[in-house]
């Protein structure tokens, strides 16, 4: 047994015709064939672990328009300017050429059921026996009065890494001496439940840098947050007065926006600021929709294996997937993967399926070398993927405490970043 | 400190027991700054490799030469290179290890304090004479804080099933052994990993994400995942 990356292209042929005999579902085309779409924090893993494991004996097709996956995760690190955006950057090369995966740089634009295919939008489509649907998020249409995507230059939400993000640091690095950085946070369920909370704290941070008398001010539909007494205790230590967050009590729900003059009305009362980073409701992304697994805005999934419970013969994974208890999370979309692959494998080539088991942290950085985090375990139920066991970092820590926790969240990012692209 | 200085101090050491030397650490200080080091290096007559390799002659040996010890690619390349143990390269790998050798699997953050380093030099270099020298006391490694029954160590574990298992562990361990800020977790000794994952089990070791994910797991999948991880090459 060895985690080593398989040397592939010498094993695959070899392996696959020493076990051409246990491919029990294969609809008569040669050896079975996977298909995931969007290669994120759920897509990646799946796609790797399947490759890895079946070592040739399942095709596996990896559909994701970018050539590089700028991980979300950390994307506020760079706005605090712990990061270069370079360091947020992965390839596919690895998935392509150490585990024999074929990366298809295009969109999937469609998903034909019956005949178990993915048209893409480049032209042309391909068959699949399992599909693996994880392509996170997209935003709710009209979520937020006055915003859409055409408007994304203007209000940006830096909630997809990568150009989105770059431009709101250049944006918080132009705003005037003593500006106004808003936020409008997103309605419950979100990716990343303590992101735009992790995000004011690394904007602070880089405010109190360079523009001191900067104010932060969050819109916020909710009443409560993710880590919010740790967050407040931190914003108060490190950042006093520079925060202010309104919650749905104060009419932080009733919002709306003006890109074209950079205004946000809270509650009715108009205000003028610097940046405006509209963070809108969201639901899966829309190739989930497409396809037909949505309901609501989500795709509801079986907690044993994370398939659809419209189509047995598709996995949804990660953001898009509406599953119970576990946040939507890269560590979760991780997590949820590996459950995934070891099922779809199983179903394909009679390898052992072992319980689903699932985990998730998730940490937090609030000011240099003051981490925190949060994280639970989960196990599946018929009904959902059910929480077992957690635990969250206390207010009043010892700061060698949350400098391990920094420390730790390194090494998470070096893991989980290893684990999904190998 | 020059190899004289060191002769000297050791002519001192050795007629003083264990008594702070003249020049350099005081190996009695050291000897409390080492607990850090033993939960996974044992060092004295008998030691072992655990986690670690021993530490037994370490100064002045070339890096990477201790039989019996899966060395990390990082430091067997570090070995090609003709890197020696001796007192600078031994106070530049304590105080930041990543600096010496950027992909070693040794889980260690440094130890920033000169004087904890000088102690602790001074605490290593006692156990790096000929044998004679070495003081008859018990192999000190506290990867034994914790006991575990012997049944529960006696278990062979399904590697395939660990694998399985691993998934969990490979969102924060790095599958390959390298390390940052989380502890690399292949290839230690099978009864170590049991002993450390029962101790976060029953909370004896302090660590929340740990303790939570031991909790969950059963002596049969601890020893699969330690059958597992020991395979990892
Ligand atoms: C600011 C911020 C901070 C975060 N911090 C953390 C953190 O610290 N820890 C943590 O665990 N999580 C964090 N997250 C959450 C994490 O990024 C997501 O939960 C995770 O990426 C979800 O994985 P996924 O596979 O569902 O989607 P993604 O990782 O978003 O992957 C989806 C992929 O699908 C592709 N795609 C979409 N549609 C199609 C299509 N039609 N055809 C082909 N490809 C398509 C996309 O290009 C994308 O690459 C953070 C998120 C944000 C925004």
């Amino acid at each position: 047994m060895s985690l080593n990356r398989r040397t592939f292209l010498g094993t695959a042929t070899a392996t696959a015709a020493a076990l051409a005999a246990p491919m029990v579902m294969a609809a008569g085309h040669g050896r079975p064939r996977v298909v995931v779409v969007g290669g994120g924090a759920g897509g990646a893993t799946a796609a790797r672990y399947i490759a890895k494991d079946s070592a040739g004996e399942i095709d596996v097709t990896l559909i994701e328009p970018s050539r590089s996956y700028y991980t979300c995760f950390f994307s506020n690190l760079y706005l605090g300017g712990f990061r270069e955006m370079s360091s947020l950057g992965h390839s596919y090369g690895g998935l392509a050429s150490e585990y024999g995966i074929n990366v298809v740089h295009d969109w999937a634009v469609g998903v034909d059921r019956d005949a178990k295919t993915v048209a893409l939008a480049g032209g042309g489509s391909v068959g699949y026996d399992r599909l693996i649907l994880s392509p996170g998020i997209d935003f709710v249409d009209g979520a937020v009065e006055g915003w859409d995507l055409s408007t994304q230059n203007a209000m940006p939400h830096a909630y997809k890494a990568g150009s989105q993000t770059e431009l709101l640091r250049a944006q918080i690095l132009a705003m005037p001496q003593g500006g106004t950085f808003a936020m409008v946070a997103p309605p419950n369920p979100y990716r990343c439940p303590p992101g735009p909370y992790e995000r004011v704290s690394m904007v602070a941070h880089t405010l109190r840098e360079i523009n001191p008398t900067a104010k932060i001010l969050v819109a916020d539909p909710k009443d409560k947050f993710s880590k919010q007494g740790l967050f407040e205790e931190g914003w108060a230590k490190h950042y006093g007065g520079m925060i202010e967050w309104i919650g749905s009590d104060f009419g932080g729900g009733n919002v709306s926006v003006d890109p074209a003059a950079i205004t946000l009305s809270i509650d009715g009362e108009v205000t003028k600021v610097d940046v405006c980073n509209v963070i809108p409701a969201m639901k899966a992304g829309r190739i989930a929709e497409l396809a037909g697994v949505t309901e609501g805005n989500w795709a509801p999934v079986h907690a044993a294996d994370m398939s659809s419970r419209i189509d047995p013969n598709i996995h949804v994974l990660g953001d898009a997937s509406a599953q119970g208890d576990m946040p939507k999370s890269g560590f979760s979309a991780n997590s949820q993967a590996k459950v995934c692959a070891n099922a779809v494998r199983g179903a394909l080539t009679g390898s052992t399926v072992f319980p689903a088991r699932f985990a998730n942290t998730c940490w937090s950085l609030i000011d240099t070398d003051d981490g925190v985090k949060v994280g639970a375990t989960y196990e599946a139920t018929e009904e959902k993927i059910a929480k077992v066991d957690g635990f969250i970092s206390e207010t009043g820590e010892s700061a060698d405490v949350r400098a391990a926790t920094y420390q730790e969240s390194i090494g998470w990012y070096d893991g989980i970043t290893s684990d999904m692209f190998g | 400190m020059r190899a004289s200085e060191l002769m000297m101090s050791l002519v001192l050491m050795a007629a003083a027991g264990m008594a702070a030397a003249d020049q350099g650490g005081d190996p009695e200080l050291g000897a409390e700054v080492y607990r850090q080091c033993s939960g996974c290096h044992q060092i004295g007559e008998g030691a072992v490799n655990r986690v670690g390799p021993h530490l037994n002659g370490v100064f002045d040996r070339p890096a990477g030469q201790v039989e019996g010890y899966r060395y990390s690619d990082a430091l067997q390349r570090a070995a090609a290179g003709g890197l020696v143990w001796n007192h600078e390269t031994l106070d530049q790998f304590l105080k930041d290890p990543r600096s010496l050798i950027s992909r070693t699997r040794m889980s260690y953050r440094g130890l920033a304090n000169q004087a904890d380093r000088d102690n602790l030099l001074a605490y290593l270099r006692i156990y790096s004479d000929s044998p004679a020298d070495i003081p008859e006391a018990a192999p000190t490694s506290a990867a034994m804080d914790h006991s575990v029954a012997p049944e529960v160590l006696a278990i062979v574990g399904d590697p395939a099933y660990g694998e399985y298992l691993s998934g969990e562990c490979t969102s924060c361990h790095q599958a390959n052994g390298e390390a940052s800020g989380i502890p690399s977790i292949t290839r230690w000794p099978t009864e170590d990993f049991v002993i450390a994952m029962h101790a976060y089990k029953e909370a004896i070791r302090p660590h929340p994400v740990m303790q939570m994910m031991a909790s969950r797991l059963s002596d049969e999948e601890i020893a699969a995942l330690a059958a597992f991880f020991q395979g990892v090459d």
